[in-house]
């Protein structure tokens, strides 16, 4: 066993301040598994240390609020007595170690999240961010990604029904794989992780305990260098089998009075679920390590306490509970095993094999965890673009936004993740701006989406922030649904960096005016830090995963055009190009600061549509986003097989009218486009007519024609050719 | 209409079957667990979709070898009804009760998307709402349906009028683009030689509500209740 010292300390992530910090709590050396404990629970990954004093500015409150952040997961009401369970959370460091498994146990792991505190998962949905298709690396993070999300969650059976997928050169060596799952419960079913009760037993439920995983939480809050590879052994390995069983067994023993709390064994495994269920219900725990089912022989207490094996659930039985629920985890052929029980001590206490190995008093540990107001520098605006002329004209350049990586058809993507499993899903993937998902035996629905334009973050993290929660907010919107909350998924470089912490302190400025201008709070989330290769940082990444409630789901219109509808522009377009992608891949520069959201405006032109939309006018509805107007009008057509024609005369240059990025607009397609008009007018929105839907292809303003099955060949024509390496695709993402 | 779902560990759309038989039937049908073994008083015993086991082995293989698949041949050697779908089609072939083999799909990838399948008989208990010649869209969700048997089989099974849907554009043509998994002769389902026990990949019973994108699925449905009204 190595020798306990500062040393060592070190190569645990503990620097020299924190390690004192531990010998002040302890009044001695600690042995390897207190190390191992105390290097864990204040890893940047389980402590927030560099972000906490940033996410304290998030709005997190609204009536309809039953937990914000500081649970497993966020829940809100949603009415008829229900609640809907959600979060997003990364694992960007082990899916570029091994995509599979990293992406597949990123499922696992916000599964686990979610039905732990009660919930049935019936949705998850992925925000994605790969490096250059140029680069040979990315061709296999992306398949590896895609096959991990699919592989665990088609097996688990529980419907991948949304998501987003950037690339950028800067994730070359950091890809995101940001996972988010929805659960429902009844709202007065909702189950918390505090543990209570001194002498009540402590349950280990699941798969077995193995060497997997050990330090994986620490790993995650480090850079990487060229020794990436060589972590493969700190990247777990998933089981969806087993935790499909683990839901339904979880799920089954809830429906009884049984359990006190329970928590999933997630990041630092069985030392952050009993620390934190202890801590939080101001008890003592302790545990008896020979009791815990393991997968192999001679294991140590260090190994055992840091092992990031899956599938595994921690939970605090009522007295005499233990044989019923015993019979259920056998029923389901999972381990069982009461493993310690709680202490009035207010202190964790571990034993294996006769020998105390770990005894820490819990208050210190968590209220002397590191808290760090790193120093931030807030770079200044790109200052604003001067007129750009078009070097191409209107046809060719749709032609080629469309196709491009960012633009094109995630069909490929979507083709490989189970979207109908439940029979629930109303919208799935690539049918409207948000997906849709009834919720059995109502007529209720959940409209989910996940938003955050990177490159926008890292002109402005400000604006960037504030733009990727509107986008949320109007993706819901689009389909007629009331957005309720949102879980954040923040992912930055290296929070030592001024640079990099002023950029996470602007995006949540930016993100919080946008939460309170939109009512519309934060439940819960997760920081991602340290994501940088060889000091190369990742652009500026807050991913916003958004839920909203249709109270009927027969309300909800997704953004496929039929024929003979007026095409009305619901906002006020000024022309902004600066970070747009026509800007980007038609003259090849990414400059100017990125478009701003008015969030008055925002919110008024929402108000309106979504009013507009459950009153049954409109018929379609598309927000505009990349690639602005003509871009979303051609993903209408695609989407719904109908041309359209296209006669506004603008008043700015053209180029800058269809392509720029103007935010809070929407495209409503509606039989008679008079009455939208007037009441848009009434309403105080902004509001243009576009055209009207018919035929088969696009008619441009300029006359051109570009038939859907021309445009349809471009769209779809990126993903499967650069998969199948038949084509290096020019012009990547940036 | 008496109707039983075995549920193996591992399975995940006995949820979605259990929605659409009810849609039909007006009533909720029964669920079997996998360690239970009596059938008795069933018309049909439908064995869903999932990953029974994981399917860590050969998809369907762990569940062939389940106690309740012994009493599901029992039920068929008495001419009781059995639908096996996806997950249940390929059990249905690791138990013996179906010919040939589904192997991976031709592309190396899961599918998930809607096919078209083409109605090769409308006499059956299964298909006699749809018209012969038919097509109906079907959501499908696999990686393993790529149908295969020896030539003699594919032969027999054509011979016999055996095959029951086949996968085909919307106008009812067999292309190769046509055949999402490449399954020999675009077999995408099967009937046992009594035409009482039916395996198909595609989904029917994930569109049967107009809300949900269709009701192409219904007929199937509804042909069974209709068979077993009393």
């Amino acid at each position: 066993m190595s020798e306990v010292s500062a040393e060592l300390a070190r190569q645990f992530g503990l620097n020299d301040e924190e390690y004192a910090r531990v010998l002040a709590i302890l009044g001695r050396t600690p042995s390897l598994t207190e190390l191992g404990i105390f290097s864990v629970m204040w890893s940047e990954h389980c402590s927030y240390k560099s972000s906490r004093i940033w996410l304290k500015q998030l709005p997190t409150k609204a009536p309809w609020v039953i937990h914000g952040p500081g649970e497993n997961a966020g829940v809100v009401d949603i009415g008829e007595g229900l609640a809907a369970i959600f979060k997003m959370e990364s694992h960007n460091h082990p899916s570029f170690i091994e995509p599979y498994q990293g992406a597949a146990t990123g499922v696992g792991g916000i599964l686990r999240d979610v039905f732990t505190m009660g919930a049935r998962p019936v949705a998850n949905l992925n925000a994605l961010r790969f490096g250059s298709p140029d680069n040979p690396v990315t061709r296999r993070v992306v398949d590896g990604v895609v096959r991990g999300i699919g592989g665990y969650g088609n097996c688990v059976g529980v419907p991948t029904v949304g998501g987003e997928i950037n690339f950028h050169p800067a994730y070359d060596g950091n890809p995101l794989v940001n996972a988010m799952t929805v659960g429902i419960a009844r709202a007065d079913r909702i189950f918390l992780s505090a543990a209570a009760g001194v002498g009540n037993p402590v349950v280990y439920v699941g798969s077995k305990t193995g060497r997997d995983g050990i330090h994986g939480a620490t790993m995650a809050s480090a850079e990487f260098g060229q020794d990436a590879e060589a972590k493969r052994p700190t990247v777990q390995v998933g089981d969806p089998f087993t935790e499909k069983l683990l839901i339904e067994a979880c799920l089954e023993l809830m429906a009884t009075d049984a359990i006190v709390a329970i928590q999933d064994m997630g990041a630092a495994g069985l030392t952050s679920s009993s620390v934190e269920m202890a801590g939080k219900g101001g008890v003592g725990i302790a545990l008896d390590l020979d009791a815990v089912p393991q997968r192999e022989t001679g294991m140590s207490a260090y190994e055992m306490m840091l092992s990031e094996s899956q599938e595994r659930m921690l939970i605090v039985l009522r007295p005499g509970r233990e044989a019923m629920a015993r019979a259920i985890f056998e029923k389901w052929e999972l381990d069982f095993a009461v493993i310690g029980h709680l202490t009035e001590t207010g202190r964790i206490t571990v034993r294996h094999r006769g020998a105390v190995e770990a005894d820490i008093p819990l208050a210190p540990l968590a209220d002397q965890a590191p808290l760090y107001h790193r120093p931030i520098d807030v770079a200044p605006p790109p200052p604003p673009l001067e007129p750009v002329v078009d070097p191409i004209g209107l046809g060719p350049a749709l032609l080629r936004l469309i196709a491009c990586p960012d633009l094109c058809s995630r069909a490929w993507v979507w083709d490989q993740y189970d979207a109908t499993v439940g029979g629930q899903t109303v919208k799935r993937p690539g049918a409207a701006d948000a997906a849709v998902v009834r919720i059995d035996g109502h007529k209720r629905a959940l409209a989910l989406t996940t938003d955050c334009t990177p490159r926008y973050c890292a002109a402005d993290p400000r604006a960037g922030g504030a733009q990727a929660v509107a986008e949320a907010w109007r993706n819901l919107t689009a389909v007629g649904a009331t957005p309720l909350a949102i879980t954040d998924n923040m992912n930055f470089g290296n929070p030592e960096k001024p640079a990099i912490m002023g950029q996470f302190a602007a995006a949540i400025e930016g993100m919080a005016a946008a939460c309170r201008a939109l009512d519309f709070p934060v439940v819960s989330g997760n920081v991602s830090l340290y994501n940088e290769t060889e000091g190369r940082p990742i652009l500026p990444t807050p991913a916003i995963g958004g839920l909203g409630v249709l109270e009927d789901a027969a309300d909800a219109v997704g953004l496929a055009l039929a024929p003979g509808l007026d095409l009305v522009l619901i906002g006020h377009t000024a022309g902004w190009l600066g970070q747009s992608l026509w800007l980007r891949e038609i003259t090849g520069r990414e400059a100017g600061p990125p478009p701003p959201v008015d969030l008055a405006a925002e919110r008024r032109a929402g108000d309106f549509v979504r009013a507009r939309i459950l009153a049954g006018d409109i018929r379609a509805c598309h927000d505009v986003s990349d690639g602005g107007l003509l871009v979303a009008v051609a993903e209408m057509a695609l989407a719904g097989n109908t041309g359209a024609r296209l006669a506004t005369d603008p008043t700015i240059p053209p180029h800058a009218f269809w392509f720029g990025e103007d935010q809070g607009r929407y495209i409503a397609a509606i039989p008679d486009g008079d009455t939208l008009l007037a009441a848009a007018a009434a309403a105080g929105v902004p509001a243009l007519r576009l055209g009207r839907s018919g035929g088969t292809g696009l008619t441009l303003p300029d006359g051109l024609a570009i038939s859907l099955d021309e445009l349809r060949a471009a769209h779809e024509r990126f993903f499967p050719a650069w998969m199948d390496g038949r084509e290096a695709e020019p012009g990547s993402g940036g | 209409m008496r109707v039983g779902i075995v549920v193996f560990p591992g399975i995940n759309r006995e949820r979605d079957m259990a929605i659409a038989l009810e849609r039909a039937a007006g009533h909720a049908p029964r669920m079997i667990w996998h360690r239970e073994t009596d059938l008795a008083g069933l018309d049909l015993v439908v064995i869903p979709g999932g990953f029974s086991f994981g399917d860590y082995l050969r998809c369907g293989a762990m569940a062939a070898q389940s106690p309740v698949m012994t009493a599901v041949r029992a039920h068929a050697t008495r001419g009781g009804y059995v639908l096996g779908v996806c997950n249940g089609f390929q059990i249905l072939t690791e138990a013996g009760m179906l010919p040939g083999a589904l192997l991976r799909n031709a592309g190396l990838r899961f599918l998930s998307r809607d096919c078209h399948l083409r109605v090769e008989r409308a006499d059956t208990v299964f298909t006699r709402h749809y018209q012969q010649g038919e097509v109906f869209r079907a959501p499908m969700a696999h990686g393993d349906g790529n149908y295969f048997a020896d030539e003699a089989t594919l032969d027999r099974l054509e011979g016999e009028g055996l095959v029951a849907f086949r996968y085909a554009t919307p106008a009812g043509e067999l292309t190769p683009e046509a055949n999402p998994n490449g399954s020999a002769r675009a077999i995408a389902g099967l009937y046992s030689p009594n035409l009482r026990v039916l395996g198909l990949m595609p989904h029917p019973e994930n569109l049967v509500d107009p809300l949900l994108g269709g009701e192409d699925g219904k007929p199937l449905f509804a042909s069974l209740a209709e068979a077993f009204a009393a």
